[in-house]
């Protein structure tokens, strides 16, 4: 198991320098660069001037390595001294953002809480939902509970998360006036009032993201616990005269959560591309916020970091899933 | 005494499964919604024959016809520059449904070669699956919103706004889509490998290109429509999530997921605009995703005709 992870760990490291190379060759290729951003009236010397100043002037593999070397070792030593207070990396040169003129990484940092607590409540609720949900569902299949759990997940990855979440505004917002449309990154959870505040701003961006995602955990789990109930050791537990109630909740539950848990772990990095259109919809500054923005004013090193930021997290956690699955079943063993 | 005279005459396999998926309900309903759908915008606009970027030329005129409420004249009321969202509606829907076939005849194109030949060739397994994996690890919307907006000026240049966009949404959601496809394919083409039909048709000597063309590929055909059925749900949804965050196509040519974000800004005062597009791309994608589900249910013989 050890040397599976190891031999994960280390075939990770190839795929996350190709995926960083195809993301710094697309966005650096591209015709529509940033240099042609540049007013016309700028004098070309000034110009000559912006464009060293940006760094753009180099031959790409040079700006290549410079930025793997900034990504892997000069970022990794800002955060060691930022925790231990040493200054290992004094005087190198962090990937600067041609928007705003600081740090990458520092802005990323500012805007993950938000981000995190969004999404991760919403990933973390729609599995507390999805997971009873498919366990009754595959218990009763085809009785009314089933049908209307079945009908409500098809809706939940049908309808798009920009209309549920317009739809959601348009129903408790505006008419409603229940909660705020847009959420405020600068309010501090202090009190109880300003935590009912904090709930209140959440709900709705929570409720679209948890939605979308226990519809598909759900389905996940129903056929996952359909698999196992139709199992001979089903048969023998019940034989033997075991509560229905431990037959369902302890030898079928944990056959059955094997490969819900995969599904769980794959699917958090792909939330956070999904949280990219939720963030849009209620105007939450978080990481998809930044991205967009980066996007929309042509920063190439923001863009290159985030984008390389949520390929490190796919394969971290397709990573994990694996471990995971030979960790769980001892059937999978990879050595 | 066997009476000869009940035997059944032979079916096609087509037939089969067209009986299975008509005990689907839901499957039925759905593919009847499809079909309004698809006739709402292509015989719609024959029938209703407003044109959608219609401008009132004259001021006066323009600003007394906009965002009217429905009405005969505009059954689905006008937007903010006076158009009727009707004809909008059926021009954007041409669009995000063109936008769904084709991007999911490209993303199935490259799947299906993809598996064929990793499944067939064994030397290039490795390779293409390795390829597949890194391609599954690319982090897809942020890739596809930098692709949009590097590429859109240039292409819009080149081919005219309207072409170079659709020509590049559509080759970047096919491009960016395929990898399950490959996989679905790969499995079936290596379980295939072990039948004695190929085994028979590889010892008289098949050549490997007619071995594929008339052997694999007929039996691959199943699995390869459902993710077809399911590629054309998720390449709408994709196409219409970047045109709500403003990535798509141009302003003044409708898509559903265009309108909705236009309909974003006026929610307070006319909460129907952005509540048409919605359900017209809900409803597609949900009653693509329930023949999809029918089709699995009547392509899968061990579930046919019981």
């Amino acid at each position: 198991m050890l040397t599976f992870t190891i031999r994960r760990l280390l075939l990770a490291i190839p795929t996350l320098l190709f995926i960083s190379l195809v993301i710094f060759l697309l966005v650096d290729f591209a015709p529509g660069s940033p240099m042609s951003q540049i007013p016309l009236t700028v004098p070309p010397e000034v110009r000559l001037k912006i464009i060293e100043a940006m760094g753009a002037n180099e031959p790409i593999f040079v700006r290549y390595l410079l930025w793997l070397k900034q990504f892997f070792y000069v970022e990794p030593l800002v955060l060691i001294d930022s925790i231990f207070g040493s200054s290992y990396s004094q005087g190198m040169q962090r990937i600067v953002s041609w928007q705003s003129r600081s740090p990458v990484m520092d802005i990323i940092v500012e805007r993950m809480p938000q981000t995190l607590t969004v999404v991760g409540s919403a990933y973390v609720i729609g599995v507390i939902i999805a997971v009873p949900i498919g366990i009754y569902s595959a218990y009763r299949q085809y009785s009314w509970f089933d049908q209307l759990g079945t009908f409500i997940a098809m809706i939940g990855f049908s309808v798009p998360t920009f209309f549920t979440g317009v739809v959601l505004i348009l129903v408790f917002s505006v008419n409603l006036g229940w909660f705020p449309s847009i959420y405020n990154t600068s309010l501090k959870v202090t009190d109880w009032d300003s935590f009912m505040l904090q709930v209140k701003q959440m709900a709705m961006p929570v409720a679209v993201l948890a939605l979308y995602n226990a519809s598909q955990i759900s389905r996940y789990m129903r056929s996952s616990m359909l698999d196992n109930l139709a199992q001979d050791y089903v048969r023998t537990a019940r034989a033997k005269g075991m509560s229905e109630r431990v037959v369902v909740l302890k030898h079928v539950l944990r056959n059955s959560l094997i490969p819900v848990v995969t599904v769980i772990a794959l699917g958090i990095p792909t939330i956070f591309g999904g949280a990219i259109i939720t963030e849009q919809v209620f105007k939450v500054n978080g990481l998809g916020a930044l991205l967009i923005n980066a996007i929309q004013g042509s920063d190439l090193p923001m863009v290159q970091t985030l984008t390389f930021i949520f390929a490190v997290l796919i394969v971290m956690f397709n990573l994990i899933a694996d471990v995971l699955y030979g960790m769980l079943d001892p059937r999978i063993r990879y050595d | 005494m066997t009476d000869t005279s009940v035997i059944e005459k032979p079916r096609s396999q087509w037939a089969d499964v067209w009986s299975q998926f008509k005990t689907h309900k839901g499957a039925v309903a759905a593919l009847t919604v499809f079909v309004l759908l698809i006739l709402f915008v292509t015989i719609g606009p024959f029938i209703w024959t407003v044109d959608p970027s219609y401008i009132n030329p004259n001021g006066a005129e323009m600003i007394r016809t906009r965002n009217k409420p429905p009405s005969w004249q505009f059954p689905l009321g006008t937007d903010q520059l006076g158009r009727d969202m009707l004809a909008r509606m059926m021009k954007g829907g041409q669009v995000s449904i063109a936008v769904g076939m084709v991007a999911m005849l490209i993303s199935i194109f490259l799947g299906t070669l993809v598996g064929v030949t990793a499944g067939y060739f064994k030397r290039l397994d490795g390779p293409l699956m390795r390829l597949t994996d890194l391609f599954l690890a690319l982090p897809l919307l942020p890739l596809l919103l930098v692709m949009v907006m590097l590429f859109r000026d240039p292409l819009a240049r080149a081919m005219g706004p309207e072409s170079g966009t659709f020509l590049l949404i559509v080759f970047a959601i096919g491009v960016t889509s395929w990898m399950q496809a490959a996989r679905i394919v790969r499995g079936e083409v290596l379980a295939l490998k072990e039948r004695e039909f190929v085994l028979a048709a590889r010892s008289i000597g098949t050549p490997s290109r007619r071995m594929i063309l008339r052997h694999i590929l007929p039996n691959v055909v199943s699995p390869i429509m459902v993710s077809a059925t399911l590629g054309i749900a998720s390449a709408i949804i994709t196409e219409s999530a970047l045109s709500f965050l403003g990535l798509g196509f141009p302003p003044d040519f409708p898509t559903w997921g265009r309108l909705l974000f236009d309909g974003v800004d006026y929610i307070q005062q006319y909460p129907e605009r952005v509540i048409w597009p919605g359900v017209a791309i809900s409803l597609t994608v949900l009653s693509v995703n329930y023949i999809g589900d029918g089709l699995r249910d009547a392509l899968d013989p061990r579930i046919r005709g019981r």
